[in-house]
């Protein structure tokens, strides 16, 4: 499964600048594991002690990833991860 | 009831309206909250309203005192009211990159406006009011990213109105900012409805918002519960300024932008519940009405792009 990765600026000097990158996996995890494989370091900034970053949101097709499976939530070809940090609102 | 001692006593107590048009079908209803029907003008006047009654209760504001707190717009507007009937001075930290209509209603109320920078959004604001507030140990933050009396206001009030006026609801949608709408609303109403979900827009912005220096520096409001939630959806300007301008095209109602983030997850809502034969009455929130956006040009545009267009690097909810 192919899906399509969006960067943000944070974290695009370990992505050689990229803003959007495409990674392969069946679930969220494989596809860290497979950006991970192709920019070094992407995966420590992401996931800390088995769990998403506090201060890190992950997005599948829009829906926040903590409120679908977590780590586990599954990926289909064509869908869309969107990686942001958590920022105040209101 | 239509007659109130002071306009304080008028807060709350806002109409909950169907949308006959919008709705998927007769079985999969949508109804919106109109809290722009608040004094000021938005949903803020709730926990403004309690924070300040809560700070005079506990003796930490008197009069003559000066309230600061970080905004990006609503809560300092709701603020600026209740400081002025009460005799405070408020100071607002505000991003820069907010339209210029808060920035007016702002001093018409009397407020003081101190800008923190674009880049890192509410996360720069609420940075500089707390070092601010630590160097005049005198002025009182109230801090509605923490505050409990924030969410403890929609528990009380927002809450239970919704109930009464639409016992046979499913969802609960609203946005997701200080967080205080969806932990009072939604604690509330998960006690009375077990099955009910609660469901989060979250406003996604343009990337200078993000251009934190390291994730470390993120945040998280104090108030956020996620448990609370049943799931949580990012909706960026397109969605959130095509659906506003839907709103006020198919159903007539005039509503800022944020509204439109959260009209967006309650029609993705309908339409799983659609697809899955279920009965639905979803209720979400319209936080404010479109007044303070008009000269972002928006609901002028010729078309959804070019009104986007108009949101560019703006804190829009």
């Amino acid at each position: 499964m192919s899906v399509s990765v969006s960067v943000p600026t944070i974290l695009r000097p370990v992505t050689k600048g990229e803003k959007t990158v495409s990674a392969e996996g069946g679930t969220l995890a494989e596809v860290i594991t497979d950006l991970d494989s192709r920019y070094t370091g992407l995966g420590d900034r992401l996931i800390k002690n088995g769990a998403l970053h506090r201060f890190v949101n992950i997005y599948v097709n829009d829906e926040d990833v903590r409120f679908t499976g977590g780590l586990e939530t599954t990926v289909a070809e064509g869908d869309n991860v969107t990686i942001l940090p958590a920022v105040a609102g209101g | 009831m239509a007659r109130y001692d002071s306009l304080i006593d008028a807060v709350g107590g806002t109409p909950l309206v169907g949308l006959p048009r919008l709705s998927p079908s007769p079985s999969v209803r949508l109804w919106a909250k109109l809290e722009d029907r608040n004094p000021t003008g938005s949903i803020k006047d709730r926990p403004a309203l309690a924070m300040v009654a809560k700070a005079e209760a506990d003796g930490l504001l008197r009069p003559g005192c000066t309230v600061i707190e970080p905004t990006s717009g609503n809560t300092g507007i709701s603020l600026a009211m209740v400081c002025r009937v009460k005799g405070y001075r408020l100071i607002c930290v505000m991003p820069e990159n907010t339209s210029e209509e808060r920035r007016l209603l702002l001093r018409a109320y009397g407020a003081q406006i101190i800008s923190s920078p674009a880049a890192g959004g509410s996360n720069a604001a609420v940075a500089m009011a707390k070092e601010l507030a630590s160097d005049h140990p005198d002025w009182i933050m109230l801090y509605q990213y923490g505050n409990p009396e924030n969410a403890a206001a929609h528990y009380a009030t927002t809450g239970p109105e919704i109930l009464t006026d639409l016992p046979t609801i499913t969802h609960f949608v609203a946005g997701l900012g200080t967080t205080g709408t969806l932990m009072g609303v939604g604690r509330y109403l998960r006690e009375k409805v077990p099955d009910i979900a609660i469901v989060a827009a979250e406003p996604r912005y343009g990337e200078l918002v993000y251009g934190l220096r390291n994730l470390d520096e993120g945040f998280v409001p104090e108030l956020y519960d996620a448990s609370v939630l049943t799931s949580r959806f990012s909706v960026g300007p397109d969605d959130a300024v095509r659906r506003t301008r839907e709103l006020l095209e198919v159903e007539g109602i005039f509503a800022g932008i944020s509204t439109g983030a959260i009209l967006h997850a309650a029609l993705g809502i309908a339409a799983r519940a659609g697809r899955d034969g279920t009965e639905a009455d979803i209720a979400f929130v319209v936080c404010d009405g479109g007044w303070k956006y008009l000269s972002t040009g928006v609901y002028e545009a010729g078309d959804d792009a070019a009104a986007a267009h108009g949101l560019e690097g703006q804190l829009w909810a």
